[in-house]
């Protein structure tokens, strides 16, 4: 009960710091299409906030709203203040490597906390945020209204696509209830013998390194891999959830490595880099990826059974 | 017509294919997938807002920027940059494998870093072609692009493989997310746990083959200039 009001408390925060990012919008008269992009990040910061006490359909044709905004591509970053070289530079040399403290806190709090602590691990991560933040004030002497200020600007700069992990995780409802995974199974069970567990991990791992390569997206692979492979042919077998899960969602990052779709990592970069060819990043990283791989089917197979 | 149902599937590999807003695809792959199995409109809006609502957690690791952003106005990134630069007299390879494991240490622990325009163009590439200089001389074009290509690779390995041991990273939740939704009792921070070896298995790849690097360098190089192979 403490732990969903917590939780609660935490996603009003979440909200809090959507609403800057659209006054953000708001201010930056630059921006041609700046009241849809509040409105996009206003809506956001009601389902969070108030989403639990509406009717579900309202919370769905919300989301409807969102996706029509982005998709007329209205939703777009604003400028506000950028990050400026030279006072980072000043600060740099002025505070030292005291810097690092704050972001090592972070994780390593969060972990203590979840360990430790009877808010579970997902509470966990917000109690480490404020405590660092405490931590952050001391170390750099920043001002109250740095908080607000540096956690909508990156907040914006991470954007739209920020809330991808909690929609890919609803449309994995939608694929479960509609019989999706059904489906997928069905297919595969052709593959996997009965009974076969290091061929249901090789395929299951194998799908979501294919799918990450055709979509060049790892998070959209998993929820559609892990609906329709990994739950009935490894989780439901009795298979560590966690251990699937881990090892599955980086299984598909070895195909990340060798797809031309993650442009972003494998394309632009060799560009930035002025390469002659632009697949030289992705011919270096096959023979890496190949074996990461054979490592993670291996990997996953003695542990997670 | 069982196979309709995989519609939905079609619709994202497509949008992701074409670059449609990543959004708009994914909310249309659910509907459409609803609606060709047998659910009304309300039906499929209901689950949609209701998983959402339930894995609003996917979305903790906001609570997390203003710390990352104040340090990054104070100076985060250019500490970091002192730190790496401080490597000296290593060859090539040894300069790449110390920043992945860098690069790993900082996915660990929550740095959300743009590590390729941020780190290897102005740094890491420079450094790994200067200790490569310093070693054999002058270097041809095939060995240039070689060493540009490692030096962006061991930012992908070090990014991918290190950072769903930060239980606030966004893959992590999604993990949880998904499975939590499919049923599982499951958290944050079992997951992290179960990201360690991977990650550190990583670095000792990664390492394994810088080291490759060098001793092909050596070869091609140490027979044409005489270097100290």
């Amino acid at each position: 009960m403490i732990n969903t009001i917590l939780s609660e408390i935490f996603y009003c925060l979440i909200g809090v710091i959507f609403i800057l990012v659209g006054i953000r919008a708001l201010k930056d008269e630059t921006l041609a299409s700046r009241s849809l992009t509040a409105a996009f990040w206003f809506l956001l910061a009601a389902i969070f906030m108030v989403g639990p006490y509406l009717p579900q359909a309202a919370v769905g044709a919300s989301i409807v709203v969102l996706a029509v905004l982005t998709g007329l591509n209205k939703v777009k970053p604003s400028k506000g203040e950028a990050l400026d070289a030279e006072q980072g530079r000043k600060e740099a040399d002025r505070l030292g490597n005291k810097i690092f403290v704050p972001v090592v806190c972070l994780a390593g709090l969060a972990l203590l906390a979840a360990t430790f602590l009877p808010f579970g691990a997902n509470n966990a991560i917000g109690i480490s945020g404020l405590v660092c933040l405490v931590i952050v004030f001391a170390v750099t002497g920043a001002p109250a209204k740095a908080a607000a200020n540096e956690g909508s600007r990156l907040m914006d700069s991470v954007g739209i696509t920020g809330i991808l992990p909690q929609l890919l995780a609803a449309l994995g409802a939608v694929f479960t209830a509609a019989g999706v995974g059904d489906v997928i199974s069905g297919a595969v069970s052709v593959l996997i013998p009965e009974g076969n567990m290091f061929i249901a991990v090789l395929v299951y791992c194998a799908g979501m390194a294919l799918f990450t390569m055709i979509m060049g997206n790892g998070f959209a692979a998993f929820s559609v891999i892990t609906v329709g492979i990994g739950m009935p042919f490894l989780i439901a077998k009795g298979a560590n959830p966690a251990v699937v899960g881990a090892l599955g969602l980086s299984a598909g990052y070895c195909g990340t490595l060798v797809t031309p779709m993650a442009a972003n990592f494998n394309i632009m970069p060799a560009a930035l880099l002025e390469m002659r060819n632009k697949y030289g990043i992705i011919k270096a990283q096959a023979v890496v990826a190949a074996v990461m791989f054979a490592l993670h089917v291996a990997i996953m197979y003695f542990w997670a059974l | 017509m069982e196979a309709l149902k995989l519609i939905g599937i079609l619709i994202v590999i497509v949008g992701f294919i074409l670059k449609k807003d990543t959004i708009a695809t994914v909310v249309i792959a659910g509907i459409v997938t609803g609606l060709v199995s047998g659910m009304s409109l309300i039906e499929v809006l209901e689950i949609l807002g209701k998983s959402f609502i339930s894995q609003r957690v996917a979305t903790v690791f906001v609570l997390t920027l203003p710390v990352i952003g104040i340090c990054e106005r104070y100076g985060l990134k250019e500490k970091a940059v002192d730190l790496i630069g401080k490597v000296k007299n290593a060859t090539a390879g040894k300069v790449i494998t110390i920043y992945q494991i860098m690069r790993a240490l900082g996915a660990a622990f929550s740095l959300r870093l743009s590590g390729h325009p941020q780190f290897v163009r102005p740094l890491i590439n420079p450094m790994a072609q200067g200790a490569a200089i310093v070693k054999y001389g002058e270097l041809d074009k095939e060995t240039e692009d070689e060493l540009k290509a490692y030096c962006a690779a061991s930012d992908n390995y070090g990014n991918f493989y290190a950072q769903l041991c930060f239980i606030g990273a966004a893959g992590t939740l999604l993990i949880v997310s998904t499975l939590s939704e499919q049923g599982c009792d499951i958290d944050a921070l079992q997951v992290a746990m179960c990201s360690i070896p991977i990650a550190v298995i990583s670095i000792v790849v990664g390492a394994v083959n810088n080291h490759l690097l060098d001793r092909r360098l050596d070869r091609k190089y140490g027979k044409k200039q005489g270097g100290k192979a």
